[in-house]
């Protein structure tokens, strides 16, 4: 087990595309650790420069005090687990969760045992002659598991753990693997384009942008203060209401409306400057009659959540989102009135938070 | 509906004349041998084994499939191997100008081929002391082979995904292990093609082996089949029927092996 650090890590391929610009991140001893961000962010390239299948550019990696920044993939002692898998087609079950120790030059009976004993602890112990191609996606997960567990690595690496899983078995490896991680204490980190496997599963969590970490934080940190305009509407699966705005006075006039200034900048603006004001549609109280520091408008869209509705005010030409709970769902064309909550609405200034 | 009708006799006529074009000379191969005094006509055989016996008392015959079977297997040997770590290269390392010199050598050794390229390589031959050797005559044919060998290969090792490599690469295989454990593995079929395909090629060569090999006890059954003649110079039916037919056998057999084993799937890559 060990702690994985980047210093200064660059990527820049041939071309002079900057996949990674001068990255820094601490990931300590045993933490399940998210790379999220979407298609193009350079987070992939970030987890295989850390199993050196990419080279670094500049800067360094180091795993468990060791810097690894010119060590060939298979001297780090980290395991990888691939989107696709990458079970060898020709190999049953067992010589696939066996292959790390056959490369490790342990004899074939002793490793036969440790692929019964990992393939039996994940459920495959029936499955254990059949080949890659018979197995179901969620059993080659598993077996995609049982090997980088064979391997005893110091650090586990996940690409895209779940996104080859379909819908339904897709929350249900989310809840398996994050139990498995947790009683094997391995240090892990994972990437996944979908924010709602990060909040899930991960300690903490890296928000990525071309190339750069926006925010790094606790997936409650993350959701609840995100730290720019960007990760604010990365985060969450109904996005943030972000809308252009200005300081009057103790108030804000956003979208033709007066609301109160958030307690969290309180104190922190100054009269007259443009401000984007951001709010989650789940942090706005739905009523039909006006109040004080409310956004009012005509429902434009009112969507079924299941357990509540996603209604969309349109709020002198602004589209404002709020969440509602069932059974007091407006109708579209009627009067509404959303209040922000003053503990978690958010400022943002040039793309900051405030 | 008599249209209908006509056409279709008209359709299985032109069907039947096809086959028989195609059958005739094969129904002759296998009964020729079996009678005693061939013609080029197709007669129903009197199950002698006289031509085989003559055959079996020819000094070179036997010999000189002997040799087509060191030749060929020599060089498809020599071609899969050095085509598939050719290949697994090419199709893995960024070199610039890559594509431009597959499609060069594949061009070269499509347009110059063996007849155009006689003088030179007999000239070469001569000079390197290989003339008269199944070991130059063996690279000579390899050298031939081997682009348009590597250029099959390569898309099949194209097809194959690169994350089994990266995944041994991270398990810690060197590269040789990977090759070995991985990538021979997963090609496997586009191996046998390229084996067997070379094989067919050299076991059928007349040619190089006529150009190269003078020495009567090296030359391949192609060559001998060509000397096959009786004394007042007439082609020796009996004989070449015979000989044709042993000559033809281990393709034949050689096919369906690799045929019920790999299904000659020219597509390689792996089913998901």
């Amino acid at each position: 087990m060990a702690a994985i650090e980047l210093r200064g890590l660059t990527k820049v391929y041939p071309g002079g595309v900057k996949a990674l610009d001068s990255l820094d991140l601490d990931i300590p001893d045993g933490e399940f650790f998210a790379l999220l961000g979407p298609s193009g962010c350079g987070k992939t390239t970030l987890l295989r420069t850390i199993a050196g299948l990419e080279t670094a550019t500049g800067g360094a990696v180091v795993i468990g005090e060791r810097d690894v920044t010119g060590v060939q993939p298979g001297g780090r002692d980290v395991a990888m687990v691939f989107q696709d898998y990458a079970l060898f087609p020709h190999m049953d079950v067992t010589d696939n969760i066996a292959y790390p120790l056959r490369i490790k030059k342990v004899a074939k009976g002793a490793r036969r045992e440790k692929a019964e004993e990992v393939g039996a602890r994940l459920g495959l112990d029936h499955l254990m002659d059949r080949r890659p191609g018979q197995l179901s996606g969620g059993q080659q997960q598993r077996v995609a598991l049982a090997r980088v567990m064979a391997t005893q690595a110091q650090a586990f690496l996940f690409d895209e753990p779940l996104s080859n899983l379909d819908a339904r078995l897709r929350l249900e490896a989310r809840t398996f693997l994050k139990k498995l991680q947790r009683e094997l204490g391995v240090t892990t980190v994972f990437v996944t384009h979908d924010q709602a496997e990060a909040l899930a599963m991960a300690d903490r969590m890296a928000v990525m942008e071309a190339g750069h970490i926006r925010q790094i934080g606790t997936p409650v940190e993350v959701f609840q203060r995100p730290a720019n305009t960007f990760v604010a509407g990365f985060i969450g699966s109904t996005p943030m209401n972000l809308l252009d705005g200005a300081v009057r006075g103790d108030t804000l006039e956003v979208a033709g409306c007066k609301v109160a200034v958030p307690i969290a900048a309180e104190g922190r603006l100054t009269d007259g400057e443009k401000i984007v004001y951001g709010v989650r549609p789940e942090y706005m109280a739905y009523s039909a009659g006006p109040a004080e520091g409310v956004l009012s408008g005509k429902v434009a869209i009112v969507e079924n959540l299941g357990a509540s509705h996603l209604v969309t005010l349109d709020v002198n030409d602004v589209l404002v989102q709020a969440v509602v709970p069932e059974g007091s769902e407006p109708a579209v064309g009627d009067d509404g009135h959303a209040l922000p909550r003053r503990d978690r609405a958010l400022v943002y200034r040039d793309g900051e938070l405030v | 509906m008599t249209r209908f009708v006509l056409g279709r006799i008209g359709f299985c006529t032109l069907i039947a004349v096809l086959l028989a074009f195609f059958t005739i000379p094969l129904l002759w191969l296998v009964t020729a041998p079996f009678t005693s005094d061939p013609s080029y006509e197709v007669k129903v055989p009197d199950f002698t084994w006289d031509n085989f016996q003559a055959v079996v008392e020819h000094p070179y015959a036997l010999p000189s499939l002997y040799n087509s079977l060191v030749l060929s297997v020599g060089t498809a040997v020599l071609v899969v191997l050095l085509a598939a770590l050719a290949a697994y290269a090419l199709s893995r390392v960024r070199l610039p100008g890559r594509d431009a010199l597959l499609y060069a050598l594949l061009l070269l050794s499509s347009i110059i081929t063996g007849t155009a390229a006689m003088v030179p390589l007999f000239q070469l031959a001569v000079e390197l002391n290989l003339i008269d050797s199944h070991l130059g005559l063996i690279l000579i044919l390899t050298g031939g082979l081997l682009p348009a060998a590597i250029f099959m290969l390569k898309d099949f090792m194209d097809s194959t995904p690169k994350s089994y490599e990266e995944s041994a690469r991270v398990f810690g295989a060197s590269p040789l292990q990977i090759v070995r454990h991985v990538v021979v593995p997963l090609v496997r079929p586009g191996l046998a093609t390229i084996g067997v395909w070379a094989l067919a090629n050299v076991w059928g060569n007349f040619l190089m082996p006529y150009l190269l090999l003078s020495d009567v006890e090296k030359q391949p059954a192609a060559v001998i089949t060509y000397t096959l003649y009786t004394e007042g110079g007439q082609a020796n039916l009996s004989m070449l029927s015979t000989f044709g037919l042993l000559y033809s056998i281990p393709v034949v057999l050689m096919y369906l092996f690799v045929s019920k084993k790999y299904g000659f799937r020219f597509h390689g890559g792996i089913k998901r």
